[in-house]
């Protein structure tokens, strides 16, 4: 099905690069001026809980990434074989398939991040950014350009959680990556001045980073900013 | 030959197959990947276990280590007569092997008098300690832990509790340190030698209180809980310590 479907792409648009102007937007597009999580405002749950650490959320971008350009490649293949009154519960045998299977192959070589990421793998099934593009593009679109949609919005769901877990790592347990970047001896329980602000761990800091990358990206591109 | 994509048979036939296709995918997965899984848990539990005698391993050192620790492997029953006891290397599908009981597993489908109740013999730095696994409810779902004493049969040496769903913040502080560190040095006997078990008392146990720990503040059914789990659990090991 795969090959037949790029040779189709040759033979319909032999002059339209790779990497032409429209496809690289389908990749920068979701990075900036459409983020699934600062304009769309999708993702969000997730966003909240597994950002504490760098690592988790890697890893859960990670996740994100292998599901979105699985289930976008394997619902553009199938885009003409699917029934229309059925194709939403397609897409979520496909979206849940993937997912049980980056959950099993989580418990099997990084268990340790995978107790840690608990049910939020488990939850990516639900998580709108996946279904929306499925439904929104990848159903209708060939698939190069599903994967590159694939890619891009997953790169702009995986750099807002690698930020806000940046700064939640950094404020709340003095680490990058688990490893301690403020010395213990800055501690006020050994007779420093620095103390870890607890509230970075809690969720409501991931929202108020959020809040505050999206203040930034509309200030920079006021086209960005909804009249009402 | 044209097919009529919105008919009920094509509709039918599609599911059938696309269920019939993941379900295969999946169950070779489940089945490719279980080796592996198993292995982390096995490992995770031989790090509890040894986190039980304040020893900290990195959970793929566990297997070597528990070795080093480990010396006798016993399972003893409700009444505390012991029923097996097996040293040196596991083999995963000897039932009478200890480590092989899946205490959790029993617990839900057993009766308490009717389970295996195992006991690992350690040995460190000369002297010998016993860890003791568990299991209990919690306000979610099921908690565990393992709780060693000395060889005094009394002394709590080191405990490790872990949660499936606690409240983050709440009854999930059992497995934080804060709580884990109250218990070494507490007693399950009283002076006379009588079984009283380790109390987790609400609105905290005085510094003198030998025989209790302070619970968890906005923990209260988690905490209870824990308490529950060692009075029940450490009851039976007494019976079993008390015939030595």
């Amino acid at each position: 099905m795969s090959t037949e479907a790029t040779t189709e792409v040759k033979q319909k648009a032999p002059k339209e690069p790779l990497f032409s102007k429209k496809n690289k937007r389908l990749i920068t597009d979701p990075l900036t001026d459409s983020n699934p999580i600062t304009i769309q405002v999708l993702g969000i749950c997730s966003a909240l809980a597994i950002t504490v650490k760098v690592e988790n959320a890697f890893i859960m971008s990670l996740s994100v990434l292998a599901v979105m350009i699985g289930g976008n490649l394997i619902i553009s293949a199938l885009r003409n074989m699917i029934p229309g009154r059925v194709r939403i519960i397609v897409q979520l045998v496909v979206v849940a398939a993937l997912v049980i299977l980056v959950d099993q192959v989580l418990k099997a070589y990084v268990y340790d991040v995978s107790k840690q990421l608990s049910v939020f793998v488990g939850l990516i099934i639900t998580n709108c950014i996946i279904m929306g593009r499925l439904e929104a593009f990848a159903l209708g679109n060939k698939l190069w350009p599903s994967f590159l949609d694939a890619i891009g919005n997953a790169m702009g769901y995986a750099w807002i959680l690698l930020v806000v877990a940046f700064f939640r790592e950094f404020f709340g347990s003095g680490a990058i990556w688990g490893i301690q970047i403020i010395p213990d001896s800055w501690m006020v329980a050994n007779g420093g001045w620095y103390m870890h602000n607890n509230m970075m761990i809690l969720p409501p800091m991931a929202l108020v980073i959020v809040g505050i990358i999206i203040w930034i990206q509309r200030s920079r591109n006021k086209e960005l900013i909804e009249e009402h | 030959m044209a097919i009529n994509k919105d008919g009920n048979g094509y509709t039918f036939m599609f599911s059938i197959v696309m269920v019939a296709v993941v379900g295969v995918a999946l169950a070779f997965t489940s089945q490719t990947l279980k080796p592996l899984q198993q292995e982390n848990e096995k490992q995770e539990k031989m790090q509890n276990i040894l986190a039980a005698i304040n020893v900290a391993v990195e959970r793929e050192k566990a297997p070597d280590e528990f070795g080093k620790y480990v010396k006798q492997r016993i399972i003893i029953d409700y009444e505390g007569n012991q029923i097996s006891a097996t040293d040196g290397d596991i083999d995963p599908k000897n039932l009478e092997d200890a480590f092989n009981i899946d205490v959790k597993k029993e617990y839900k489908s057993i009766d308490k008098e009717e389970r295996n109740y195992p006991l690992f013999v350690c040995e460190k730095e000369g002297k010998q300690y016993y860890v003791a696994p568990m299991v209990g409810t919690g306000l979610w779902g099921p908690i565990w832990g393992f709780v060693s004493l000395q060889d005094d049969y009394n002394t709590v040496f080191g405990a490790t509790f872990d949660h499936k769903t606690e409240t983050p913040g709440l009854g999930a502080e059992i497995k934080e340190p804060m709580f884990e560190d109250q218990f070494p040095g507490k007693m399950i006997l009283d002076e006379g030698g009588n079984y009283v078990s380790i109390g987790v008392v609400k609105g905290g146990a005085g510094p003198d209180n030998k025989h209790g720990v302070d619970a968890i503040t906005g923990g209260t059914i988690t905490s209870d809980g824990v308490g529950e789990m060692l009075n029940r659990s450490l009851e039976t090991y007494y019976k079993y310590f008390n015939k030595q």
